[in-house]
């Protein structure tokens, strides 16, 4: 058994919160770069000339690189040899997103009810995942997530009969859909299998897996690399305004799941796919 | 073509610029986003006037991060314009000309744009840092308790945007 004050946590997400917006993971920033020399087009070249820019005044200058901080997404796997102290673990997670977006200069874009509609004027709450692993550690993994790319995300339940091929079909006609107004090029993360809300999950976590490293399961590793070169032919390139770089990845979660159904989840995210994880 | 223009433009130059000349701003644009647009309509349907004078002006879906201490502006990049589309056209009847944000309009806005002469721009969607250098005046003008949402009229100094949809009916996406 080990005790973690919350209060390790709450200084955890602030920080992280704060780094994630203005300094993008090492994996996203190469993946840009490698999009700048593969793409055709000129002012496909150019755009990403400019997102590359915006990265470097970013970081240098401490301006988030989107004004869409996004809502913080969450993610905690907690050892189950873990006790907390020191408060509620809720309480303090959204201590530290009220910190981190407060204090970071962060836009604060979470509004109190989906009818209603009044900011909350902290960025809280989060959405937060829980899961309990093994050992006594606690690992944080946050994920702010922009909604011109949430927006254009889908989840299909498909049937066993629509197999591969129709996987493959709600995969491009998600992004067909999603075109300019997800801030290509895009970040795919696809949940297979599973429940309704299980799938979903996965899409979203598979938003976080380091960019080019791919699924451990043979088939799923080539639907990831087929959807990725599909997805390029589209044609739509940055900004939606034509190039050969449209995605910059693809991410694919699977799960066991119902003899009657196969539901597939496609969460989208623009090319500032902000991921940062940390271990206490 | 590249152009470099002052605006808000005079009222025929808005329906000169076709689909795909990357043009850099200067001058006066106003901010609105969701909450603005839904406040504006209110407005217009209990017959009150808007809160600027919207005839003959730009308005950029964009709602910034906060200005650190002695800067304009924090990040300032575009949002979906497509959001607004239930608002749009009621804005160009009444003389709006020109806006500034990303992705697909409905075919209503599309067919206000080529019936009013005006014209919509896109900003590069996810550059907010790089952006925020071209803006060297923010004041709110509106809607101050909407926070990020408020309406601002911004002073710009070479902005970039490209035509996407022109007076014409060209379009780029």
């Amino acid at each position: 058994m080990r005790e973690v004050n919350v209060s390790l946590i709450s200084d955890a997400v602030a920080e992280m919160c704060i780094e994630v917006n203005h300094v993008l993971s090492e994996d996203m920033s190469r993946a840009m770069k490698r999009a700048c020399e593969k793409e055709t087009s000129e002012l496909g070249k150019k755009i990403l000339g400019q997102l590359d820019e915006n990265l470097k005044i970013a970081k240098e200058e401490m301006i988030p690189i989107c004004q869409d901080t996004g809502m913080a997404v969450i993610f905690m796997e907690i050892g189950q040899d873990v006790h907390f102290c020191g408060g509620r673990l809720e309480d303090a997670i959204n201590e530290g997103v009220r910190k981190g977006y407060t204090e970071g200069f962060l836009r604060k874009s979470v509004v109190d009810d989906p009818v209603i509609r009044n900011n909350t004027k902290d960025n809280t709450p989060a959405v937060i995942h829980y899961s309990i692993v093994d050992g006594e550690n606690v690992k944080i993994t946050i994920s702010p997530k922009g909604f011109g790319s949430e927006n254009m995300s889908k989840l299909y339940m498909l049937k066993p009969a629509d197999g591969i091929e129709g996987i493959k079909n709600a995969i491009l006609s998600a992004v067909k859909d999603a075109g300019p107004n997800a801030c290509p090029p895009m970040v795919l993360g696809v949940g297979i299998g599973g429940t309704f809300e299980k799938c979903a999950l996965m899409a979203k976590h598979a938003l976080t897996r380091e960019n080019g490293v791919h699924s451990d399961i043979p088939y799923v590793k080539e639907l990831e690399e087929e959807m990725l070169e599909k997805i390029n032919e589209l044609g739509i390139g940055p900004a939606g305004l034509g190039g050969s770089v449209t995605a910059l990845g693809v991410n694919i979660e699977t799960y066991p799941t119902h003899i009657a159904g196969m539901p597939v989840a496609v969460n989208i995210c623009c090319h500032v796919n902000r991921h940062i994880s940390r271990t206490i | 073509m590249t152009k470099n223009l002052n605006v808000p433009l005079k009222k025929e130059e808005y329906a000169e610029l076709r689909a795909g000349d990357y043009v850099y701003l200067t001058g006066t644009i106003y901010t609105a986003r969701d909450a603005a647009h839904k406040r504006m309509q209110e407005c217009l349907d209990k017959g009150e006037a808007l809160p600027f004078n919207i005839e003959n002006q730009i308005i950029y879906y964009m709602g910034p991060s906060p200005a650190r201490d002695g800067k304009v502006i924090g990040s300032a990049g575009p949002t979906t314009a497509g959001r607004m589309d239930r608002y749009t056209p009621k804005l160009l009847d009444l003389g709006l000309k020109g806006m500034i944000g990303k992705g697909k309009r409905t075919r209503e806005v599309y067919d206000a744009i080529i019936r009013n002469k005006a014209v919509y721009f896109a900003a590069v969607g996810g550059a907010g840092a790089l952006l925020s250098k071209s803006i060297v005046k923010s004041k709110v003008v509106a809607y101050d308790d909407l926070g990020t949402e408020a309406i601002r009229k911004l002073e710009v100094e070479n902005f970039p945007v490209i035509v996407v949809a022109d007076a014409e009916g060209n379009s780029l996406y």
